[in-house]
C-alpha cells in the first residue's frame, strides 16, 4: 500500500506544481479504525495527508458533481466507472479531469468486521492481504479476501476503465464470479415472500438519505422525495413512504448503477440497500448486455433506441 | 398546558384582490369562538401562521392593526402550496390562525420619536398595521413626525392604494409614494424607493427611527441611504423573513446565529443583525 | 439519597411487578442493532449493553408523531377545525438509559419547555417517564462525555442511577419519581456500599481518554468563528445526509406536515435535519443556507457556539460519540470542536 500512497502523492504533487489542476480529490486517514475521509488538496502540503488502503470505499465520483475547477481525482475501478457516467450525464467534463487510476483489490467491510467481535475494535492494520484487528482483549488476523465488502468480492472491474495516470500495474480481474446469486434468490420467491423480504430489509430505515447522498448517481437538484409541488411522498416513518423512496431510487439508478457499494457503506443502520439496485443492474445486463460506466462513447440503454429492440411496444 | 400548535378556528369573511396582477389577495378573518379575538391580542409588526387543514401552515405578517376590532387581516402572495390553496378559497370557508407570533416593532422605544417608514412591494403589510396604529386618534400624539416612502413597480402593484391616497391628504403624515417608471395619471414620485428616500427622508438623529421592510434588493440599497441620512444602526429597524414551521422557536430552522427569526424576531435592529450571520 | 441493592436474581421479578403500573421501555435488539423499544410481556431490557444505535430521544420525541387532527367532511359540524389528538400519558419506565443520553434530555428540555411556550407533546411524554440510568463502566473510544459537562455516572436527567457490581446492581434513587419506582418494584434492600459508587465513578471517568477542549468557545465572537477558513475543509466530504442529526440525542429539529386520507387529516411532526437543503429553502427558491459549507457550519455552530451563548449551559453535545461512529465519511465533531476552540481570528 505504501507504494500506492507514494505514487499518488508523487503524481498529485506534479499535477499541482505544473498547475494542471486546481485541486486533487483523494482520501486522508480517518479518526476511527477502518475509516478514511474524502478530502481535497490544493497545495503540496495538503497532499501529505493522502492515504490509500482497504478503507477507501467511499465513491469519490460523488465529489465531482457540477464542479467547475480542474480536478485531479484518485479513482479505483468503480469510481472510474462513475466518473464515466458523470461525463456521459454532463455532470463534469472529461477535460476538467486528470484521473489518477488505482487498481483495486477490494475494500474491506467495516460493518462485517465490527460485527465479528463483541467489544470495540481499536486498531486495524493491513499487510500483504492480511488484516489485523485489535481491540480490548483480542488480536486477530484475517484474510482480506474473506472480509471484503460484498460488492468488492464479486467485482469484475477492479482496474480503472478510464485514467490519465496509473499508480501501479493493473491487477488481475476476477473471473467466474457469480454476481447475482442473491438477486436470483429473491427472484425465486413468491410475491408474498418478496414483500416480506423488502419489509424486513427496510424496517430499520430512518430516512436519513445517507444511501442517496453517498451515491454519485443521486445528484438531482431536487430529489422526488423532497418535491413539494406536488408532494409525491410523505415524510413520516410510514413504511409505504420508505419503500417508495427506496424502490424509486433504485429504478432511477437502472442502467447507471456500477454496484460500487457506497449506499450500503454509508447506511448507519446497516441496511443492504444494494438488494434493490442490483436487481436492476442484473436486468440491464441480461436484457441489454449493458454494464454501466465502461465507455464514454456509448449511451446507456435507457436513453437510446435501437431498431432491433426485442420489445414490440416501442416499434 | 396551552398547546401552541392548535390554531384558533376562523372563517374567511372577505377576500379582495390586492394587486393588478392578482398575485396578492387580502383576506379578512373572523374568529369562530367567542373570546379568541381577545386571546389573539397582537401588536403591529407581529405575524401569525395561517393554518389550512390538509395543506399546512404559512407565516404571514398581520396587516390589520391592533386598533381595528372585529377581524384580522392578512395580505398573501400566491407562491407555495399553502398560499396557492388559500387563493382558491372562498368567503365562508373555515381554517385556522395560530398566533400572534414573534416580536413587534419596539413601540415602547418608538414613543415620542419621529418615524421614517420605507416599504417596498408587498412587504407593506405590517407597515400598514403600524401606520394605522400610529394614526389612531388615541395614539397619534405619542409620535413625532411620520414619513412614509412606499414604492412598487406600477401604481397597480401598491397595496392598500385607497388608504394610501387618503393618508396622502392628511397633514399629520407625509406620504411619498413612488413607482419604478412613469405611468399615466400618476401624480407622485417616480424612481426607486431608496433614491426617493434619500431625497425626501428626514435626517437621522436621536429622535428619529427608520423602519424598513421590503425585498432584499430594496433593503440592500436602502441601508446606505439611511446611513447617509445619519441613522445609527440601532435606529434602523428591519423585519426579516425565513422559512418557518413552528413559529414558536422550537423546530430549529429559521435561526440567524443564535437568534430565532420566528421568536426573537422577526423585528431586529440593524445593529443586532450585524452581530449575526446573514442567513436569511 | 439511599442506595438500594438489587440482586440480579431478583431483577426480572422486580420488573414484572412494575409492568402493571408502568409501560416498560428499554434497549432491545431490533434486527442488527439495539434500540429503545416498548418491552413485550416477559421481555427484559439489555441494560448491560454499551449503548443503542439510535439515542433514546425517541422515547419522548418520536421520529414521526401525530400532533393534531381534523375532518375535511363538510357535512360534519366541526369540519376544518384543527384539534389536539389524545396522547397516552400513562407512566412509563425507561431502563438502561446511559448518563450521556439522560443529560441530553435536559439539554433538549431547554428547547421544548420555555417560559414563552410549552411543547405539550414533549413535556407530557417526559413527565410521564421515569428514567432509570445505567452507569457506564466500560466506555467506547469515541465516548467523550467527561469533556461535555457530563460523565459516566452523571445523574442529570435521571430518576434512578444503577451501577453494575457483578452479581447485583446498586440503585441510587435520585428523585421522588425514582424512589417510587424502586419501591413499586419491591427493591428495598438498602446497601451501605455508597462509597463503592464513588470509587467506581472515579475509575470509570479515568477510562474516558477521548477529550475535547471547549473552554474558549464562549469567548469567541460568533462572526469570527462563522467566517473561519477551516469550514471548507471540514465540510468537503459531508454528504449532507441526516445521519449525525438523527442519531444525536440532543438534535431536536423537526418538520411539520399535513397528511390526509379521504376526508380525515392529521398534522404531524417528523424529525428534520439542518443537513438537508430543504430545511431552510424559501418558497422563492432563495436558500439562506445554500451550500454544504453553510449547512455543516450551522450544525457545529449551533451545537458548540449558538447554544453555548444562548443558554450558558455548556455545549449542545453530551459526548455519546454516535455521530462520530456513524458518519459515513468520518466527520468527527471532536476534531471540529478543537478547531473552533483553538481558532484565533487573524485580524
Amino acid at each position: 500500500m505504501l507504494e500506492y500512497i507514494n505514487k499518488i502523492k508523487e503524481i498529485s504533487t506534479k499535477l499541482l506544481e505544473e498547475k494542471k489542476v486546481d485541486m486533487i480529490v483523494g482520501f486522508r486517514k480517518g479518526s476511527l479504525p477502518m475509516m478514511n475521509e474524502p478530502c481535497f488538496a490544493k497545495n503540496t502540503e495538503d497532499i501529505q495527508s493522502f492515504v490509500w488502503d482497504s478503507n477507501c470505499g467511499i465513491n469519490l465520483a460523488n465529489y465531482l458533481t457540477n464542479r467547475k475547477e480542474k480536478i485531479g481525482i484518485v479513482a479505483k475501478g468503480c469510481d472510474s466507472r462513475n466518473i464515466v457516467t458523470h461525463i456521459i450525464e454532463n455532470k463534469i467534463n472529461r477535460d476538467q479531469l486528470t484521473i489518477i487510476g488505482v487498481p483495486c483489490k477490494g475494500m474491506i467491510d467495516r460493518k462485517m468486521i465490527s460485527d465479528m467481535f463483541d467489544s470495540e475494535i481499536t486498531e486495524v492494520t493491513e499487510n500483504n492481504g492480511k488484516i489485523t484487528v485489535k481491540g480490548n482483549g483480542f488480536d486477530k488476523t484475517l484474510e482480506k479476501t474473506e472480509v471484503l465488502q460484498e460488492n468488492c468480492a464479486i467485482c469484475i472491474h477492479r482496474n480503472p476503465v478510464i485514467y490519465d495516470e496509473l499508480v501501479a500495474k493493473e491487477v488481475e480481474e476476477q473471473k467466474d464470479v457469480d454476481r447475482y446469486e442473491d438477486v436470483r434468490n429473491i427472484e425465486a420467491m413468491s410475491p408474498e415472500d418478496k414483500w416480506k423480504t423488502f419489509d424486513d430489509l427496510l424496517k430499520t430505515c430512518i430516512r436519513c438519505y445517507a444511501c442517496r447522498n453517498a451515491c454519485p448517481l443521486c445528484y438531482c437538484p431536487t430529489c422526488f422525495v423532497d418535491e413539494a409541488k406536488p408532494q409525491w411522498v410523505g415524510k413520516s416513518q410510514d413504511p409505504t413512504d420508505t419503500r417508495t423512496f427506496h424502490f424509486l431510487r433504485a429504478f432511477h439508478c437502472a442502467g447507471r448503477c456500477t454496484d460500487c457499494g457506497a449506499c450500503v457503506r454509508a447506511c448507519p443502520m446497516g441496511i443492504n440497500v444494494r438488494a434493490f439496485t442490483k436487481k436492476l443492474e442484473k436486468d440491464c445486463f441480461e436484457l441489454f448486455n449493458w454494464e454501466a460506466g465502461l465507455s464514454i462513447e456509448e449511451r446507456p440503454p435507457l436513453d437510446t433506441f435501437k431498431p432491433g429492440d426485442p420489445d414490440e411496444f416501442i416499434k | 398546558m396551552i398547546n401552541p400548535y392548535v390554531p384558533y378556528p376562523v372563517r374567511i369573511d372577505d377576500i379582495q384582490i390586492a394587486t393588478e396582477d392578482k398575485s396578492l389577495k387580502t383576506f379578512k378573518f373572523v374568529f369562530l369562538n367567542e373570546g379568541d379575538e381577545e386571546k389573539f391580542a397582537y401588536k403591529a409588526g407581529q405575524f401569525a401562521e395561517l393554518s389550512i387543514p390538509g395543506k399546512g401552515e404559512i407565516p404571514i405578517g398581520i396587516a390589520s392593526s391592533p386598533v381595528e376590532k372585529g377581524f384580522v387581516m392578512f395580505t398573501v402572495f400566491k407562491a407555495g402550496v399553502v398560499t396557492s390553496h388559500l387563493h382558491n378559497m372562498k368567503v365562508g370557508d373555515i381554517m385556522g390562525i395560530r398566533g400572534p407570533l414573534g416580536n413587534w416593532y419596539p413601540w415602547d422605544i418608538l414613543e415620542g420619536k419621529n418615524i421614517f417608514i420605507i416599504g417596498g412591494g408587498f412587504a407593506f403589510t405590517t407597515l400598514r398595521s403600524s401606520i394605522v396604529y400610529m394614526l389612531d386618534p388615541a395614539n397619534r400624539d405619542k409620535f413625532g413626525t411620520i414619513d412614509v416612502v412606499y414604492g412598487a413597480r406600477t401604481p397597480g402593484m401598491l397595496l392598500y392604494k385607497d388608504e394610501l391616497i387618503e393618508w396622502g391628504k392628511r397633514d399629520d403624515i407625509n406620504m411619498h409614494l413612488t413607482i419604478d417608471r412613469e405611468a399615466p395619471d400618476w401624480d407622485y414620485h417616480v424612481g426607486m424607493g431608496p433614491n426617493i428616500a434619500e431625497k425626501v427622508g428626514p435626517k437621522g438623529d436621536e429622535k428619529t427611527f427608520a423602519i424598513a421592510c421590503g425585498p432584499p434588493i430594496m433593503i440592500k440599497f436602502t441601508l446606505p441611504v439611511l446611513e447617509k441620512l445619519g441613522y445609527s444602526n440601532d435606529q434602523i429597524i428591519l423585519s426579516l423573513e425565513n422559512r418557518m414551521k413552528c413559529g414558536i422557536g422550537m423546530c430549529g430552522r429559521c435561526n440567524i446565529g443564535k437568534e430565532l427569526v420566528c421568536k426573537d424576531g422577526p423585528v431586529f435592529t440593524l445593529a443586532e443583525i450585524n452581530q449575526t450571520p446573514r442567513e436569511y | 439519597m439511599k442506595v438500594i441493592k438489587i440482586d440480579k436474581t431478583k431483577w426480572a421479578e422486580g420488573l414484572n411487578k412494575l409492568r402493571s403500573d408502568y409501560q416498560l421501555i428499554g434497549p432491545v435488539k431490533k434486527d442488527k442493532y439495539h434500540d429503545f423499544q416498548m418491552l413485550g410481556k416477559d421481555q427484559l431490557p439489555d441494560v448491560e449493553l454499551l449503548n443503542t444505535r439510535m439515542s433514546p430521544k425517541s422515547v419522548v420525541f418520536p421520529q414521526s408523531e401525530v400532533m393534531l387532527e381534523y375532518s375535511l367532511d363538510e357535512t360534519k359540524e366541526d369540519h376544518h377545525i384543527i384539534k389536539e389528538v389524545e396522547k397516552d400519558a400513562s407512566p412509563r419506565a425507561v431502563f438502561g438509559i446511559r448518563p450521556c443520553d439522560a443529560k441530553a434530555l435536559m439539554l433538549v428540555k431547554l428547547n421544548f419547555d420555555t417560559s414563552d411556550y410549552k411543547d405539550p407533546y414533549w413535556i407530557k411524554a417526559f413527565e410521564a417517564s421515569t428514567f432509570i440510568g445505567m452507569a457506564c463502566d466500560d466506555p467506547a473510544s469515541t465516548c467523550f462525555c467527561t469533556s461535555t459537562g457530563c460523565g459516566p455516572y452523571n445523574e442529570e436527567g435521571l430518576d434512578v442511577l444503577m451501577i453494575d457490581v457483578g452479581d447485583h446492581y446498586l440503585a441510587k434513587g435520585i428523585t421522588e419519581k425514582g424512589e417510587k419506582l424502586l419501591k413499586t418494584a419491591g427493591w428495598e434492600d438498602t446497601s451501605d456500599d455508597a462509597s463503592l459508587i464513588e470509587s467506581k465513578k472515579g475509575e470509570a471517568e479515568a477510562k474516558i481518554t477521548s477529550k475535547v477542549a471547549t473552554e474558549n468557545l464562549k469567548d469567541k465572537a460568533i462572526l469570527d468563528l462563522y467566517e473561519a477558513p477551516f469550514w471548507e475543509d471540514t465540510a468537503f466530504s459531508c454528504l449532507n445526509c441526516g445521519t449525525c442529526t438523527y442519531v444525536c440525542p440532543t438534535c431536536w429539529c423537526f418538520d411539520i406536515q399535513d397528511e390526509t386520507h379521504g376526508k380525515k387529516g392529521i398534522r404531524m411532526r417528523n424529525w428534520d435535519s439542518c443537513m438537508f437543503p430543504l430545511f431552510t429553502l424559501h418558497t422563492t427558491g432563495h436558500n439562506p443556507r445554500e451550500t454544504q459549507i453553510h449547512r455543516v457550519r450551522q450544525r457545529f455552530m449551533h451545537k458548540l457556539k449558538y447554544f453555548t451563548d444562548k443558554y450558558e449551559k455548556g455545549i449542545m453535545c453530551v459526548g455519546c460519540g454516535r455521530c462520530v461512529r456513524l458518519c459515513p465519511v468520518n466527520i468527527d465533531i471532536r476534531t471540529v470542536c478543537d478547531k473552533m476552540n483553538n481558532y484565533a481570528a487573524s485580524s
